[in-house]
């Protein structure tokens, strides 16, 4: 297979579409535009819908209809279109319906500016809308990991009939790499069980996102739970460089992650036995092979686009092993390795940094 | 083997398309490679700007602080991006737009009168490709030829014959320049 130079926004699309998506729905916002744009000229080629929304809350309850009605189904956008959704993600949760939302993240809040920003890590691991629930949330570091997650994306969201978010960042959106797509798959010729077909010749199916008996909606709360518990056994996904002999680790995920390698190199080259855990699902946290690996590090340094909001899911799997640290940029501002650099010489014990 | 370059002017020098040619050359040669674009909130002649990282692994970071090479098209670039280079990196400049010169003793520095060279003002970034090959052959030339040929827009191809002449107007500039130094 050949690889292709693909901007990150252009390469999600197109796999999304070689992926099977039947019907995307979506309104523009820098810096995913070219998403949109992608979609707009390949899905009408393919006969397929392609459909720009009058707003964000529109597009999201488009694809709650189009995924009652069984298709694999898609809206992308960025953080404040993100955060205009947070009913619509709520209410197709809680109607065990499989689809794909792609949150390419800026710099908030507010409406903050269009440079790469990962503060929107509670919004798409906490809940993204009300109720008790978690999406399964990806974090691509590179254009053909954006490729790859994005095909991922939609066949867990079918095994498990639940929303899954592909969390990039402006710089994975903007950036071009070289990558390979994934051949095209054939739709599927039959809808699933549960999809809203019309009911001619066969009982009526419902899908509904209430209970109005505590009872019942407590028992379907249950029933989330325990799927939650099956993803998080099954789909904690990360990456790990130079982590056999670390001595201090560096946690980072999506376009930090991979400056943190540089980083991570620059001291490996000085003779620093420095590690790099970058996880890929940011729900489930990969919490069991960052506690193993915590158990015999002397410290943890967590660095992010935002405040520190994975920090908190660092800290629940850590517990006391290891101290943690953290280094962050915000508002678009990008860190750079030598300043990651510089903050793990600062907490680097001595006896590691000679 | 790592470079990171940046491509500085302003929109319409062909900076965007000066970086990605470069990174599809490099991407056909087998090379790891990033471009990333500024993309602030841009305003018509304004500056625009690309970074591009070439490297023989796996690329850590696509932004650079220090890029080894600056391939400068504008004054307004030349005065951000000349002090942010790495030491002992490559200045090529675009020396038709850009009077002014540097006090750093420890660049490569190579001017080369782009813009006025160029067949149209359009194709001063392949002017300057041409010219960055030859002073420095990170890539080859052939290669960079090649991969002009294999992705150039289909809508474009009759500006082919064009772009690879003015390459070649670079690689003789380049030469000229080097002499000087």
């Amino acid at each position: 297979m050949s690889r292709e130079l693909l901007k990150g926004n252009v390469a999600i699309a197109e796999a999304a579409l070689r992926a099977g998506m039947y019907a995307y729905f979506g309104y523009p916002i820098t810096p995913q535009t070219e998403l949109l744009e992608h979609l707009a000229r390949r899905m009408p080629e393919l006969g397929r819908v392609f459909l720009q929304a009058e707003s964000e809350v529109a597009a999201i309850n488009m694809v709650y209809g189009a995924a009652c009605a069984g298709v694999r189904t898609m809206t992308s956008s960025s953080s404040p279109g993100i955060s205009l959704m947070q009913e619509g993600l709520s209410y197709i949760a809680a109607s065990d319906l499989p689809c794909v939302v792609v949150d390419v993240m800026r710099g908030g809040p507010g409406l903050g500016n269009i440079l790469p920003s990962q503060a929107d890590y509670f919004q798409v691991t906490r809940s993204a809308g009300h109720g008790d629930y978690h999406p399964i949330v990806l974090a691509p570091a590179s254009v053909q990991e954006a490729v790859d997650l994005t095909v991922l994306a939609f066949d867990l969201a079918d095994q498990y009939r639940h929303l899954v978010i592909l969390a990039a960042d402006g710089l994975i959106g903007q950036m071009m790499e070289p990558a390979e797509l994934p051949p095209m798959r054939d739709l599927p010729a039959e809808r699933p069980a549960y999809a809203l077909t019309g009911a001619k010749g066969r009982p009526p199916r419902r899908i509904a996102s209430f209970y109005l008996q505590a009872e019942a909606e407590e028992a379907y709360n249950l029933q989330i739970q325990a799927r939650l518990a099956r993803i998080r056994q099954n789909e904690q996904r990360s990456a790990e460089y130079f982590t056999d002999d670390a001595q201090f680790l560096v946690v980072g995920y999506g376009t930090v992650g991979r400056i943190a390698l540089s980083a991570v190199r620059q001291l490996r080259a000085a003779g620093v036995p420095v590690g790099l855990f970058r996880p890929i699902t940011l729900y489930p946290f990969p919490e069991a092979r960052l506690r193993a690996l915590a158990e015999r590090v002397a410290g943890i340094l967590v660095v992010e686009m935002n405040a520190g909001q994975m920090l908190e899911d660092v800290r629940l799997a850590v517990l006391e092993r290891a101290p943690v640290h953290f280094y962050g940029r915000m508002g678009g501002a990008v860190p750079m390795p030598e300043e990651i650099v510089g903050a793990l010489r600062q907490l680097l014990p001595t006896e590691v940094l000679s | 083997m790592q470079h990171e370059l940046i491509f500085a002017g302003f929109g319409g020098q062909g900076i965007m398309f000066g970086g990605q040619l470069l990174a599809y050359a490099a991407m056909d040669g087998g090379y790891h490679v990033t471009w990333i674009p500024s993309y602030g909130p841009e305003m018509r002649g304004g500056t625009a700007y690309c970074t591009v990282v070439i490297a023989d692994q796996e690329i850590g970071s696509p932004v650079v602080k220090h890029p080894g090479i600056g391939m400068i098209f504008n004054a307004p670039s030349f005065d951000k991006f000349v002090p942010m280079l790495q030491p002992n990196g490559l200045l090529v400049y675009n020396a038709s737009l850009i009077p002014q010169q540097t006090e750093r003793q420890d660049l490569t520095i190579l001017p080369v009168p782009a813009t006025e060279r160029a067949p149209t003002p359009q194709l001063t970034n392949m002017v300057m490709l041409g010219a960055l090959l030859t002073a420095k052959p990170i890539l080859s030339l052939e290669a960079l030829k090649a991969a002009l040929e294999a992705h150039m827009p289909s809508h474009r191809r009759n500006l082919l014959e064009a772009n690879l002449a003015a390459l070649q107007i670079g690689v003789q500039l380049a030469e000229e320049a080097l002499e000087r130094l």
